[in-house]
């Protein structure tokens, strides 16, 4: 309880020179915070019907962006846009602008592997191979090259196991099956799996929704922790993990957004009714 | 209030109640639905074990008569130089025959000497060849040897011509009988293990025939079968079920292929008449058009159990893969396709199974043929366990109805080890995600 704690002082801290920062930005003057993503005007139709409409929305680099809404209002739909996970889905069809870098990831010249390279993921569901702990980590630089020999690949699984805080807990076992360990475990286990390969941005689609409290705060640490190194955007259902985690908050309603901003301000004053009464538990 | 209550929670347990023995009753009667058709199952089962168990089981012995045989050099070798091809030639059954009438020199009638010759097996000769050419010093002299015995007594002394029919009526005859008994009380005749049966080719001869051509030619049909659906059926399968888009033509295919499943056997094997052999002109009778022919009856098997296996792995796994920039090739060869592997291994043990037992195709394709030497390759020509089993089946002989139960046993044999193998594959690579 008290690493919660903490934690959420800590982002408050971070919160308030983030609001400095965007109402510079919002006064059109240099912005010290670059905006990795810059979504204008997507839209995403599955088969005829429309799931999302018109999204504008900025992700600030290396901060955590949380995406919150009720169940089916298009946060993750539009979390999978950014890493175009969508294309593997029969009759989705993605349009408007979504920049990365300046660049638009939905541009058919967009190599959609070294897009996932450099835009990591991690999924509601713990999903670990069902292979060795070794073989989980280091699958991706084995795919992506990233190692010329086995001592600089165990040099980087050892380190992506550190930064997601499960070294120390997994380093006499990195030969058992990754599936063996706890559900918590497991999950952290995904999260030095994608950072394995370096990535700029990370997507947690509800990454503690399987997870007891316990679990929860350790990821909810590591979030924090890492956030210097990457640009995170994670959906989430729970008001107080995106109150603790993030700096920016974005709120999807019906396959709108309805609001967004830094996360003090949609928590202590939101602009919108129906924020208002999402985030004080009055429906979703 | 609480009384109205009340009331309706009484009522309802009085509904539930009244509705509770009819429940419990449609629950025993499924139950016994359930055990009625298990025990029919079983019972069909023992029914076939016990009644092919019962006829074959004898064929596995085969009756053996002692004689003293000399091997006489003017038979034997008249040129008196060892010469293999003079020795190979030489007239072995004036042997068994001689050694015969030394047995019971009272047999004085040509009508009588021929029912004793028929005593002993055709192919006894052979074997005495067979002995000389591989030890030619034996010549000249005198050995106590184990003959084979013909059909008729090996018939007779496992019962299956009993002794009370009519002379007429059987094949064997009163005086042959008698020679017999004198033989068995002399301790002159023996049923030791029938090796002939897993060793030699086919024969019209049933004490000379035996099961090791077919097995060899199943073997070999097995092998063609293998390598050409295998591939082909896994990598299909991935192409429709990983790869190809979801589209009329896709779907079309689908359709066909479940289609193609069920197509009857014997027109795979109009089908490997007509192109294989007059078109192609591919040699008849021979495991590699019936291996061909097979394979296409397979193919489809190995498709359908290879989507369903590959279907069955969690997206999950595809996501995460994808999600760490897997190409859609490296997804599918490093997670889906050996997490897959155990089902379309259980699915492909099970579809070679039926294509083992299968008959229609190959009588198509000139397997049905009498093949008396064993196979050395995919184009010779070759029987197969279940055509042979047709064969004998139609066999006049008693003594093929022992031999046909004796190889659907091993037929059997051969298919429930193959579908042990499919499930025990499929309890160790179980997987709990």
């Amino acid at each position: 309880m008290f690493a919660l704690q903490d934690t959420k002082g800590e982002a408050l801290v971070t919160q308030a020179t983030q609001t400095e920062e965007t109402t510079i930005i919002q006064g059109g003057k240099e912005a010290p915070v670059n905006n990795k993503v810059v979504a204008k005007d997507v839209a995403v139709h599955y088969s005829g019907a429309q799931a999302l409409f018109d999204i504008d929305l900025d992700i600030p680099e290396r901060r955590v962006t949380a995406l919150i809404g009720p169940s089916g209002c298009g946060k993750s739909t539009f979390l999978r846009c950014i890493n175009r996970m969508n294309d593997t889905i029969e009759g989705c069809a993605v349009s408007g602008s979504l920049m990365m870098d300046g660049v638009d990831i939905n541009s058919s010249d967009i190599d959609v592997v070294e897009l996932r390279a450099r835009v990591g993921m991690v999924f509601q569901k713990p999903n670990p191979f069902p292979k060795s702990i070794y073989d989980n980590v280091a699958y991706g630089p084995r795919i992506h090259g990233l190692a010329s020999d086995s001592t600089e690949l165990d040099e980087i699984v050892h380190r992506s196991l550190e930064k997601a805080g499960l070294w120390n807990e997994v380093k006499d076992r990195l030969l058992e099956p990754g599936t063996g360990l706890s559900g918590g475990q497991q999950q952290r286990l995904c999260i030095a799996r994608a950072i394995a390969v370096s990535p700029e941005v990370i997507l947690m689609d509800e990454p503690c929704s399987a997870l007891d409290p316990i679990a929860t705060a350790k990821i909810e640490e590591l979030i924090d922790e890492i956030r210097e190194n990457f640009t995170i955007v994670i959906v989430t259902h729970s008001m107080q993990q995106a109150a603790r985690v993030s700096q920016h908050t974005a709120f999807f309603h019906l396959g709108k957004l309805v609001e967004k901003g830094t996360t003090e301000k949609i928590f202590t004053e939101p602009e919108d009714q129906r924020t208002q009464d999402y985030i004080t538990g009055r429906f979703g | 209030m609480s009384s109205s209550n009340e009331m309706m929670v009484n009522s309802t347990t009085q509904k539930i109640r009244a509705g509770l023995k009819k429940r419990y009753a449609a629950e025993r009667r499924f139950q016994f639905y359930g055990i009625a058709g298990i025990s029919i199952a079983i019972a069909a089962l023992v029914i076939l074990f016990v009644s092919i168990g019962s006829k074959g089981y004898t064929a596995f012995v085969q009756t053996h008569i002692k004689l003293e045989v000399f091997f006489d050099p003017s038979k034997v070798d008249p040129t008196g130089e060892r010469k293999t091809d003079v020795l190979s030639r030489a007239d072995y059954a004036g042997v068994v025959k001689a050694s015969l009438r030394a047995r019971f020199p009272e047999v004085k009638s040509r009508k009588d000497k021929r029912r004793l010759y028929g005593l002993i097996s055709s192919g006894a000769g052979f074997d005495l060849r067979d002995m000389v050419i591989e030890d030619p010093s034996i010549i000249g002299t005198k050995q106590a040897l184990w003959l084979v015995a013909s059909d008729d007594v090996d018939m007779l002394l496992k019962g299956h011509i009993s002794r009370d029919t009519e002379e007429d009526a059987r094949p064997i005859k009163n005086n042959q009988i008698a020679w017999t008994d004198q033989l068995i009380a002399d301790g002159a005749v023996e049923t030791p293990f029938n090796k002939r049966l897993f060793t030699a080719g086919d024969s019209r001869e049933p004490e000379l025939a035996g099961i090791w051509g077919a097995i060899v030619g199943s073997f070999y049909t097995m092998l063609v079968t293998l390598t050409l659906s295998f591939p082909l059926g896994v990598a299909a399968a991935i192409y429709l079920e990983e790869f190809a888009h979801k589209s009329k033509l896709a779907t079309l295919i689908e359709v066909n292929i479940n289609n193609l499943a069920a197509v009857p056997s014997i027109v795979f094997g109009l089908l490997g008449l007509a192109v294989f052999l007059n078109f192609f002109h591919m040699p008849r009778s021979a495991p590699i058009v019936g291996g061909v022919v097979l394979a296409l009856m397979t193919f489809p098997t190995i498709i359908i159990a290879g989507r369903a296996a590959m279907k069955s792995v969690p997206p999950s796994i595809r996501e995460a893969a994808a999600g760490l920039g897997a190409s859609r090739t490296q997804v599918v060869f490093h997670h889906v396709l050996p997490l897959a592997m155990p089902g379309i291994l259980t699915g492909t043990i099970i579809g070679m199974a039926r294509a083992l037992g299968e008959t229609a195709p190959l009588l198509m394709i000139g397997m049905v043929a009498f093949i008396v030497d064993v196979p050395d390759g995919v184009t010779d020509p070759a029987s197969v366990l279940p055509v042979q089993v047709y064969l004998w089946a139609d066999a006049p002989e008693r003594a093929f109805v022992e031999r046909t139960s004796a190889t659907t046993m091993v037929l059997l044999g051969f298919l429930v080890t193959m579908n042990a193998v499919a499930v025990m594959l499929r309890k160790k690579f179980e997987r709990r995600w």
